[in-house]
């Protein structure tokens, strides 16, 4: 299988990290602790879940208009994934993105997929991310759980 | 994307460095998302004004610090405390000196200070067809659905954008080929009885965010009419449990007369049968944890309006909440002042319940620690409070909690659910 995905860098950066994906969207206000990273929406299926430094899979964000100030507050505490890829484009995450960019200088890359790509990839695969929105699939050797 | 000559400036710097700031995030978001030009928005409610931290403060004191004002009637949302009774609570006092300079920086924008989740039930109530620029996802589902006033979901912080400017990438709900119906719920069989239970519409919302998630959703079959609070409960649950920014119930919102016209003479793109029992299992999955312990009754999320104080209050006058559980209801100074003017406070007071204004208990750190499980008949509380809080959360309807208030344990009628 050809490991590349041409993602659209909605907000561009590299990445390289391993992937946590849920196929649930997830509101980051009430469901992402800014302050750990930690999944807390505890009827979602990544709860207890950490995604600091990982890259964080979903179809998009739900719910709350403070998605977007969650995901400020962790770029400035240093506990935000290491890139976001979601199914298609969602202005919540990518608006936290831009702002953090604007105002910090450093942010958390977000790469758009399309539904196709999104289902190739599973929780556990080791991704890079480039800036021209490219996602590279690592060999299977060390994907762990999937789901 | 095609811009104004207005916009070319203010992206230029010439209406200064806010507004130059402010229509560079929605120019980006903009062009991202293909829009072909930049509308007029004729009012805002501003979701930015929550206290998340660091990071939302200094974005709004170097907003203000710049200058910036807002250039359309701008309602404010709920902050990080209650501005005259935080000291009641557990607010640690650092929090509240920074939530208090974040809100400072939201009124020097020229914000209207309205603190409140409820936008739509004070008199900058939006019209139908008016293109507005909203925050706070239930004033979202509210004000598109309920009156057809016409806003995108708005992340905070773009919120504000927008009405620095006055403008808006025309995109999404905006527009009225996207309002269009995507996704029918039809009702079967679901008695007319249940229906006119209290937590009903709370339930079927949250139901119908589960399955609609951020698509454009029609639900038929309703047979008795639901009052304002109930729609307002309705869209507060389906924007927690999913996305919906709009909602069309047939023969009840104003762009749903008929069937046809909700999906503006297309095809749903996938239908869905809503029985009596996927409803049962909805409202058993706001409820987390089980037992009968209570700690605390939470009332008014979204902020509780006039008619549900004058409902509420012959519930309690002449009874006692029980010592061991508090009861809160959170809600607006206006309408805290309109409950006043009416009557129906004082027999709430003297039930043993206290009233927070501004804000509510998921946007600012005011419940005791040792608060194990709340009970609500919100479905908002119950779907948050659990990630927010660390707390267990009861669900059940106005009754319900007032019940379980006076006996100092969870106590439902469930003979509506289970007959």
């Amino acid at each position: 299988m050809d490991g590349v995905i041409a993602g659209r860098p909605l907000v561009a950066g590299n990445a390289d990290a391993i992937a946590l994906v849920t196929r649930e969207p997830l509101s980051f206000w009430g469901g992402y602790d800014q302050a750990t990273g930690e999944i807390i929406d505890r009827r979602h299926p990544l709860s207890g879940q950490n995604a600091a430094g990982r890259i964080l899979v979903l179809p998009l964000s739900r719910g709350s208009s403070t998605t977007a100030a969650v995901l400020l507050e962790a770029v400035r505490q240093g506990t935000a994934p290491a890139a976001i890829v979601t199914d298609g484009l969602d202005p919540f995450l990518l608006l936290g993105a831009i702002v953090a960019e604007k105002m910090y200088a450093h942010t958390v890359p977000v790469v758009a997929v399309s539904h196709k790509d999104f289902e190739r990839l599973s929780d556990g695969m080791r991704l890079t991310i480039r800036e021209d929105g490219r996602i590279t699939i690592a060999p299977a050797n060390e994907s762990g759980d999937n789901h | 994307m095609q811009l104004s000559s207005d916009d070319r400036a203010m992206l230029g710097g010439g209406h200064g460095p806010a507004a130059r700031f402010a229509m560079s995030i929605l120019v980006r978001m903009g062009e991202i998302q293909d829009a072909e030009r930049m509308i007029d928005i004729t009012q805002a409610h501003i979701d930015s004004t929550i206290y998340q931290g660091e990071a939302t403060l200094e974005f709004a004191e170097r907003l203000a610090e710049m200058g910036a004002r807002v250039v359309v009637p701008s309602s404010a949302n709920v902050i990080g405390l209650d501005e005259e009774g935080w000291r009641e609570w557990q607010v640690p006092e650092q929090y509240a000196q920074k939530a208090y300079r974040q809100m400072q920086a939201y009124r020097q924008m020229g914000c209207i200070p309205t603190w409140t989740c409820t936008p739509y039930q004070t008199a900058l109530r939006p019209r139908f067809g008016q293109q507005i620029a909203w925050g706070e996802s239930n004033a979202i589902a509210f004000a598109n659905s309920v009156i057809g006033a016409r806003t995108e979901r708005y992340p905070d912080l773009m919120d504000i954008c927008a009405a620095i400017c006055g403008r808006v990438p025309a995109l999404g709900l905006h527009l009225t080929e996207n309002r269009a119906g995507e996704v029918l719920l039809t009702l079967s069989e679901v008695p007319e009885q249940l229906q006119e239970q209290e937590s009903f519409c709370t339930i079927l919302g949250y139901l119908t965010g589960k399955i609609a998630q951020e698509r454009v959703v029609v639900i038929e079959g309703l047979t008795v009419r639901p009052g304002e609070d109930e729609l307002k409960a309705f869209g507060a649950a389906a924007a927690s449990s999913g996305a919906v920014a709009l909602f069309h119930l047939v023969g009840i919102t104003p762009e749903a007369p008929t069937l046809e016209a909700a999906f503006h003479g297309r095809s749903p793109a996938e239908r869905h049968t809503i029985t009596l029992e996927d409803l049962r299992t909805a409202r058993s999955e706001l409820t987390t944890g089980d037992g009968d312990q209570l700690d605390m009754v939470v009332l008014g999320s979204p902020h509780f309006s006039l008619l549900e104080f004058r409902r509420l209050a012959p519930l309690v006058a002449g009874r006692r909440c029980h010592s061991g559980i508090r009861f809160l209801i959170t809600t607006s100074r206006m309408m805290r002042a309109l409950a006043e003017q009416a009557g129906v406070l004082e027999p709430i007071r003297q039930f043993g319940a206290k009233i927070t204004v501004d804000t509510c208990i998921l946007a600012t750190p005011m419940l005791p620690s040792d608060t194990t499980t709340i009970m609500t008949n919100s479905a908002k509380y119950a779907y948050y409070s659990p990630g927010l809080l660390g707390a267990n959360v009861a669900f059940g309807s106005l009754h319900d909690c007032v019940r379980s208030a006076v006996a100092g344990r969870i106590e439902r009628d469930e003979t509506a659910w289970t007959a």
